[in-house]
């Protein structure tokens, strides 16, 4: 975890139901390999996303966050990606206001017929979060991770370890 | 406190392979035991009965308030694993199913990282369905009345179909005429029946059915609401006839002074007058005023139609009329076009006279075409003593499309019989691969070879004139490797005719947009499963057949046709249909009443009370897609569902390895 070359990031992607989160199906249905960096989430919609899940997932230990969705003019609730859009930016202005490098956050649109791009898209934002470096949020935030909520409780004693 | 189960599928070896399964369902009975997880099982096949039933049978045993499944995709056995914890008694909204098939094993090799990757989905989804809610699904109405655009062959399917169970039926074409392409073929393959005989018996049965409204040279401008309930914009456009008074005699047709070639009917072929109807057998019988090409409306004189029309029908100030239809069910069969042969600039379409493509070739064989069937060159008299016909024009080509488009080979086949029995001619087809599937189409392609047909597998390289031998003098020649012999051939002929590909319609992408829909890389409309649910969309209510989906022949197109109208007579009987239960809703007593969210909604979900100053979300406009709960900074917003602590829970979830695997010092 010290260098570049063995640091392993993890990365939060946020999917819209209607068309990333069905390229990535399909990237799985036509068995496109992708690195497994990334954990999705899958929201109705990219309008969905509210800056404070990103900030959430940045906390918690993600090093990066990956914000998709329907191409410009393709929403399937007509512009709601538009609104995610804005937020995107402010959020990226946000995140350099807190000394993070807004790099961390990026913005991609795929339709569902794009597995191909879906899984293109994560192999380069995983590099690219490779090159920034480990963020370590939590710890630089002087938290705990056992104080974050449900994972505080008491951990099971026999806990393994499991590479991330 | 909460008993939660999860259950990892193997998915035979799909995810078995990749993925340790006893390893993550060990992992978490254990180290998420904490949390309330209870049991944690693998097997084969989760979704199988078994599957279900083990899940069942824990419910009801060990008493679990929630369940995780680690599965496939949810867009494939979401509501099965449903299904099974409701028939155990759990609210069906406390299972939920995380993908370790689609997001994990299929698209990961190490299996080590599979495995850990597994474990943080499974751990995200335990938190996440700790925040569910036990919920009931919304239950809407479903008009009774069905809109069908496209007037081709799958449309006119699916409204007989629909038409003749009982059910309005709405029949949008944006022609003068429906018919589609179907009505320019002269013979059907394999069985060559002539494509008017079975063809017009249905337009006509469709232009009369007291169940079904026409509305012809008329195209779909809005489409509003959702499943059960659409209000759809429809523009009738200004035929200057008046359709109670015309009775389609023909007298304005034959009086008109102004001759037009068809681009569309006859693919140029032939011409039309500027009042018509494209077609003998047109239904409706009504013609239109070809405004752009219409004498009186270039001059200001002429009016012979309206002079000479016994019933007064002409309206030359007749103006477009703006219509809207409450329907519940909506079938698209909007068809394709043919590809643009002038792209292909070596095979001389435009320069060289006699190549033609495929449906020009259709109109010729016609007859009831420009040259009443007959299969002559463009000089109209003479006889072709040798034909190519050019396969995969467009198709199966990188530069062009990468699709096979289905019907070339047997259509190519059909044209050679018609040349073979029509003119006596040598004919040639040049194909990549013969695909003669489907039923009687082999003994149709044996039947074609023993009528000496020449078959040279090769894509041609070129269609020229310039001639190097006296035999090629005057003669177009096809330049090809006959790949099976490894030789270099120079072919001459009299007429080619190029099998042009299928493709999506211009403007699919709007039409997709205007209805909700998403279209492949291609431009075809995408259905819900490829192979289990061809005809439905993502967007319930919505469904797609023919042609519009992907290039298909004729029994295909008519038997999604008829497959859509099953499918939207189902819904009708029902009744009504049960939706997805998100939807966003205001806590009143946290709105502020800042109205930051009151521009967001396209849906027009989203009205102020001016009164009691609070936000209100009407759930019959919100389409769930939560970007007003995303929005308020009070919170006061909330997304069944998709709530902001279901949201949270799932990213600690999906963080807690990372963050555990390396305790901090306190």
């Amino acid at each position: 975890m010290n260098n570049n070359e063995t640091f392993d990031p993890v990365i939060i992607g946020f999917t819209c139901n209607w068309c990333s989160y069905r390229a990535a199906d399909l990237a799985g249905t036509s068995r496109t390999k992708y690195p497994h960096n990334i954990r999705l989430i899958r929201l109705m919609c990219s309008g969905r996303l509210d800056p404070t899940f990103v900030f959430k997932a940045l906390a918690n230990g993600a090093d990066g966050v990956m914000i998709t969705g329907c191409h410009p003019g393709e929403c399937h609730y007509l512009e709601q990606n538009y609104k995610a859009l804005r937020r995107f930016h402010l959020l990226r202005r946000t995140l350099k206001g807190l000394g993070v490098e807004p790099e961390r956050v990026k913005l991609v649109w795929a339709s569902a017929a794009e597995g191909k791009k879906f899984a293109t898209e994560v192999g380069s934002f995983v590099e690219e979060i490779r090159a920034l470096g480990p963020l370590n949020w939590y710890r630089s935030n002087g938290r705990s991770p056992d104080d974050s909520g449900p994972t505080s409780h008491e951990p099971a004693p026999d806990l393994k370890e499991v590479p991330a | 406190m909460e008993k939660i189960g999860v259950y990892v599928c193997h998915c035979g070896t799909n995810i078995a392979g990749t993925v340790d399964v006893q390893e993550v369902a060990e992992w978490a009975a254990a180290r998420l035991k904490h949390r309330g997880v209870v049991v944690g099982r693998e097997y084969k096949f989760m979704c199988s009965s078994l599957g279900q039933e083990l899940i069942e049978k824990d419910i009801k045993e060990l008493g679990l308030t929630r369940v995780v499944v680690a599965a496939c995709s949810p867009h494939l056995h979401e509501n099965t694993f449903r299904t099974a914890c409701k028939r155990a008694g759990l609210n069906p909204y406390l299972c939920e199913l995380v993908s370790i098939r689609e997001q994990v094993s299929w698209v990961h090799t190490d299996k080590d990282m599979a495995t850990a990757k597994a474990m943080a989905v499974v751990s995200g989804g335990v938190e996440r369905v700790l925040h569910h809610e036990a919920l009931e699904p919304l239950k809407v109405s479903i008009h009774p009345d069905t809109l069908v655009v496209g007037g081709g062959i799958a449309g006119i399917q699916a409204a007989l179909e629909i038409a003749d169970a009982g059910y309005k039926v709405y029949l949008v074409e944006r022609e003068p005429s429906i018919g589609g392409h179907m009505a320019q073929f002269d013979k059907t393959f394999p069985t060559l029946d002539c494509a008017a005989c079975i063809l017009t018996p249905k337009m006509v049965q469709a232009g009369t059915h007291p169940n079904i409204e026409l509305l012809t040279w008329s195209e779909v401008e809005k489409v509003d609401g959702y499943v059960g309930n659409f209000s759809v914009t429809i523009r009738k456009k200004s035929r200057y006839v008046k359709t109670d008074l015309c009775t389609g005699c023909g007298i304005c047709w034959e009086k008109c002074p102004k001759k037009v070639v068809d681009d569309v009917f006859e693919a140029g072929m032939g011409t039309r007058k500027a009042i018509y109807t494209p077609f003998a057998q047109a239904v409706p019988r009504y013609p239109v005023i070809d405004r752009a090409n219409c004498t009186y409306y270039i001059k200001g004189t002429c009016k012979a139609c309206e002079k000479f029309c016994p019933t007064s029908a002409i309206d030359f100030n007749q103006e477009d009329e703006i219509i809207t239809v409450n329907v519940g069910n909506i079938v698209l069969a909007t068809g394709y076009e043919t590809f643009d042969a002038h792209r292909m600039a070596q095979y001389g379409y435009g320069r060289l006279p006699n190549v033609l493509t495929s449906i020009e070739f259709e109109r010729m064989c016609n007859a009831s075409g420009p040259t009443n069937g007959e299969i002559l060159l463009r000089d109209g008299k003479s006889k072709p003593k040798a034909v190519g016909i050019v396969h995969c024009v467009g198709s199966r080509d990188k530069n062009y499309n990468e699709y096979c488009s289905v019907i070339c080979c047997m259509q190519g086949l059909k044209f050679a019989h018609l040349v073979h029995e029509r003119t006596g001619a040598e004919v040639y087809n040049f194909y990549i691969d013969m695909r003669t599937p489907f039923k009687g189409y082999e003994e149709f392609y044996q039947r074609v070879l023993e009528e000496g047909t020449h078959f040279i597998r090769g894509k041609v390289a070129e269609i020229n004139d310039a001639p190097r031998t006296p035999e090629e003098q005057g003669k177009l020649i096809a330049q090809v490797e006959d790949t099976l012999v490894g030789v270099q051939m120079r072919i001459p002929l009299d007429m080619v005719i190029l099998s042009v590909a299928l493709e999506p319609r211009h403007d699919a992408k709007e039409t997709a947009k205007r209805f909700g829909l998403s279209c492949s890389a291609d431009g075809w409309f995408i259905e819900k499963h490829p192979k289990l649910d061809p005809v439905a969309t993502m967007t319930e209510g919505i469904l797609i057949a023919g042609c519009v989906q992907g290039p298909k022949d004729i029994p295909a197109s008519v038997a999604q046709g008829a497959a859509a109208a099953a499918r939207a007579l189902g819904k009708i009987h029902a009744k009504e249909i049960a939706l997805e239960p998100v939807r966003a809703s205001v806590i009143e007593e946290k709105c502020s009443g800042c109205r930051i969210c009151n521009g967001l909604c396209p849906f027009n979900a989203i009205s102020f009370h001016e009164e009691r100053m609070v936000t209100e979300i009407n759930a019959a406009l919100c389409q769930g897609c939560g970007t007003c709960v995303a929005a308020c900074p009070a919170g006061a917003i909330t997304g069944t569902g998709f709530s902001n602590e279901q949201i949270f829970a799932q990213i600690e979830g999906l963080l807690l390895l990372n963050v555990g695997e390396e305790p901090v010092p306190a």
